[in-house]
């Protein structure tokens, strides 16, 4: 054991949760280890491996739509998921502690049937439901569904907050005593009443998730959610982040620590910091293809560059503004400013197209040895750069099978995450206290 | 005389609404023990309960081979989500999922959404068809072998594999192609109560499984040949159709005789939700195989009147005895909810050469 002097005060507790890698070019699918990111197998080996390494919680992303380019369904990343709530119900049977959170879009659901099944998880999990709240303004995505989808940036924000705030009246509508009472919500977007069918939850409400970084995005955090999935690049603007999320709290009556701030996250370990550094590397190629590479940039010029190399440099001209020729995926800001800031990097650098795109494109990741990455992960929660981080790995389903056996006892060492559960919830696993019942 | 079919036998798990995992689970294995082609969970959104697809996938890994089968339905409810969400029971079963189709006709029901008025059955059983349809399009539209991480070109899929529903409904429209692969079963076993004229239709165009509610083996043998007749009228082939007689069971005296005019000899009342059938696990087990017997039905859907006592009697007697008299199998010979049907499993129809059925091309 360590014979690190014993601390003065107790360490900032860090929070952990594992991103199931599905849908994305995150996904390394060629490698021989990769198997199946459908069959249940792989989400139960992903959820119990978290589960080993004590973590929040589990977290699935959403899919409503295949993403198109240039007019075709994108070929060249993992694709085809299966539908999140479902999965976490059956998780439920095969983990006791976990959390379970799924990514549910509030433009294509209605109040009183996603209330309804966020409650029914709660209760067949006995209290570890999670709720990734997302919206959507895509009418591409929303000619899969009956409303056809349309709304606009404000209005998915006001729709969203009034969505979570009927949800949180039909969780509270039932006493604590489990008598149901009549509710009526008439606002703005939904007006709905009668009779919620499920108890109160056992965590009072599900914890509710928030993913962006808009402002929009970021008040709607601060008036209503219990921790935000968000991803930030430097130690610097993750400080940054949080001083700003959590300065918005007070004006909702509420305490900094109500809100935990989990970056999503990239993890490469290797016996040594070169190795792993090695290792990163040849992981990026992976998942940046020259297809790959090509199709990036031409979803930031928004036309066809197919007569381009991706070994050469960057195209001179400017990108089409508002070019639909990337469908069905989220916009990281606008497209002129994109193309000059990797113009300038490529030319700063001497950086081929290809390369360019790995380099801009890189989440947060942290790479080394298993004591680099523990020391590194504790010193951004430490900085107040992050309450915790979701893991991403690049495999399914063993992705995070090594962080767990390496990464996880260092952390522990440290006196910086838990050594065992300590309650059943993943409000407890949280932090977070259970509402208070408004009847 | 026909020849006699294999008998199938399913059974609701639903009751008073309790929301503690373990007691569905327990059910569901009983049902299990029982070699039961399935078990069924009702729901609505008109009554207290959980949601009936998330408990019966809580109880997938907890079994191994029953078929499970809730009910959703499809008046307030996305149609892209009810087959996504029924896709991924099938995917977390490993190809054990089944869907009650059902409609949402009152006026309370349309207050919890808000978004539409209560309309006529007649108009919801159409819209549900349509749900069904688009549902099972929506299964098609990966095709099997859609997938091929294809490292040489670095491809993860063949889009040629992959379809554009499109389907225009009158209520709804999807363009596809489905988030969820295609499921193992390829269509998950649809199930309709064809009982009342408006859901006829619909059970005979899309259902695999009927349930029908009669008092006499003759009246339940006469709505099977309806139903077949409209199957075949829309170009399906009614012999993959499995029509099963439903019965609500109270075997709550096992030990007495039937009640005069109870008897099963003379077939059981109708009672208002669902034909009613009180009496002892042994004289049920004679009801069974008289009405199977006479070929007016494919099997029996059964629900006990309080799951945790009767389902444990028609378990361990009626369906024991059944076993005993070589009526019914002792154990599922196939994996699959469609393997215990005996269903084949359908091809997917966007795939060129696959022989298709009537007017689901």
């Amino acid at each position: 054991m360590t014979t690190a002097p014993k601390p003065t005060t107790a360490p900032k507790q860090m929070h952990l949760a594992a991103h199931f890698p599905g849908v994305n070019s995150t996904t390394v699918w060629a490698d021989p280890r990769s198997d199946s990111q459908i069959d249940f197998s792989s989400f139960e080996h992903l959820a119990r491996t978290a589960e080993r390494g004590l973590f929040d919680f589990f977290f699935l992303a959403e899919g409503l739509r295949l993403r198109e380019h240039n007019g075709l369904i994108h070929d060249l990343d993992v694709v085809g998921r299966p539908e999140s709530l479902t999965v976490l119900s059956a998780l439920a049977a095969v983990t006791d502690r976990l959390g379970l959170a799924a990514t549910v879009n509030a433009t294509f659901n209605e109040p009183f049937e996603l209330a309804r099944r966020l409650a029914t998880l709660d209760h067949l999990s006995a209290g570890r439901a999670g709720w990734n709240v997302v919206t959507s303004s895509d009418a591409f995505t929303g000619e899969n569904f009956r409303r056809g989808g349309y709304l606009d940036r404000a209005r998915r924000y006001t729709r969203a907050a009034e969505f979570v705030a009927t949800a949180r009246e039909l969780w509270d509508s039932w006493t604590p005593d489990g008598t149901p009472r009549r509710f009526v919500h008439h606002g703005e977007h939904f007006r709905v009443e009668g009779e919620f069918t499920v108890p109160r939850p056992p965590q009072g409400h599900p914890v509710v998730i928030q993913a962006g970084d808009s402002p929009e995005g970021r008040e709607f955090a601060a008036s209503a959610a219990d921790v935000i999935f968000t991803r930030h690049g430097t130690l610097e603007a993750g400080r940054a982040f949080c001083a700003d999320v959590k300065g918005r709290l007070a004006k909702y009556g509420r305490e900094p620590d109500a809100l935990k701030i989990m970056p999503g996250v990239g993890f490469v370990l290797g016996d040594t910091d070169a190795e792993a550094r090695e290792k990163a590397s040849l992981i990026r190629l992976q998942q940046v293809s020259p297809q790959n590479a090509m199709l990036a940039l031409e979803q930031v010029w928004g036309r066809d560059l197919s007569s381009y190399d991706p070994d050469g440099p960057l195209p001179e001209s400017d990108p089409v503004p508002d070019s639909e020729l990337a469908q069905g995926r989220v916009r990281h800001g606008d497209p002129l400013a994109v193309a000059a800031r990797w113009r300038a990097l490529s030319r700063e650098k001497g950086l081929s197209v290809r390369q360019t795109v790995i380099e801009a494109t890189a989440r947060q990741s942290f790479v080394g040895s298993a004591r680099t990455v523990a020391a590194e992960l504790a010193e951004f929660v430490a900085a107040g750069a992050a309450d915790g981080f979701v893991l991403v790995p690049h495999l399914t389903p063993g992705g995070l099978d090594d962080f767990v056996d390496e990464v996880v006892p260092l952390l522990q060492e440290r006196g910086v995450f838990r050594s065992a559960y300590h309650g059943s919830t993943l409000r407890s696993h949280l932090g977070l206290a259970e509402p208070v019942w408004k009847g | 005389m026909p020849p006699i079919r294999p008998l199938h036998l399913a059974a609701e798990i639903g009751g008073p609404p309790l929301y503690d995992p373990g007691h569905y689970t327990a059910l569901a294995r009983l049902a299990e023990g029982g070699a039961l082609d399935f078990v069924t969970l009702g729901d609505s959104f008109a009554r207290p309960g959980p949601d009936a697809l998330a408990v019966l996938s809580r109880v997938a890994p907890a079994t191994r081979r029953i078929g499970l089968v809730p009910t959703v339905t499809t008046t307030h409810t996305e149609p892209f989500h009810v087959s996504s969400a029924v896709a991924t029971l099938d995917w977390v079963s490993r190809g054990r999922a089944g869907w009650q189709v059902d409609v949402s006709t009152t006026g309370a029901e349309a207050r919890l959404f808000g978004r539409r008025p209560a309309a006529p059955a007649a108009e919801l059983w159409r819209e549900a068809g349509e749900v069904a349809d688009a549902g099972a399009r929506l299964w098609d539209s990966w095709e099997d072998d859609a997938e091929i991480r294809d490292t040489a070109t670095g491809r993860f899929v063949d889009r040629a594999k992959l379809h554009y529903v499109d389907f225009e409904g009158a209520t709804f429209s999807v363009r596809g192609p489905a988030i969820v692969p295609r499921p193992p079963q390829g269509r998950p076993v649809v199930v309709v109560d064809g009982t009342a004229e408006p859901a006829r239709q619909t059970a005979a165009r899309h259902a695999d499984v009927v349930l029908v509610r009669a008092t006499t083996p003759e009246r339940t043998a006469s709505i099977r040949s309806d139903v077949r007749r409209r199957a075949e009228a829309h170009g399906r082939d009614p012999d993959t159709l499995r029509v099963l007689a439903a019965l609500t069971v109270d075997l709550g005296d096992a030990e007495s005789a039937p009640e005069p005019g109870l008897a099963p000899m003379s077939g059981p009342p109708l009672a208002a939700h669902g034909t009613y059938y009180r009496g002892g696990p042994v004289d049920l087990a004679e009801l069974i195989s008289r009405w199977h017997r006479a070929g007016a039905v494919d099997g029996f859907h059964l629900t006990p009147i309080t799951p945790e006592r009767d389902l444990e009697r028609i378990v361990n007697g009626t369906v024991a005895l059944l076993q005993h008299r070589s009526l019914f199998r002792t154990f599922h010979p196939g994996g699959t909810l469609r393997e215990h049907l005996g269903l084949a499993r359908p091809a997917c129809r966007y795939t060129e050469g696959a022989v298709l059925q009537g007017d689901l091309a």
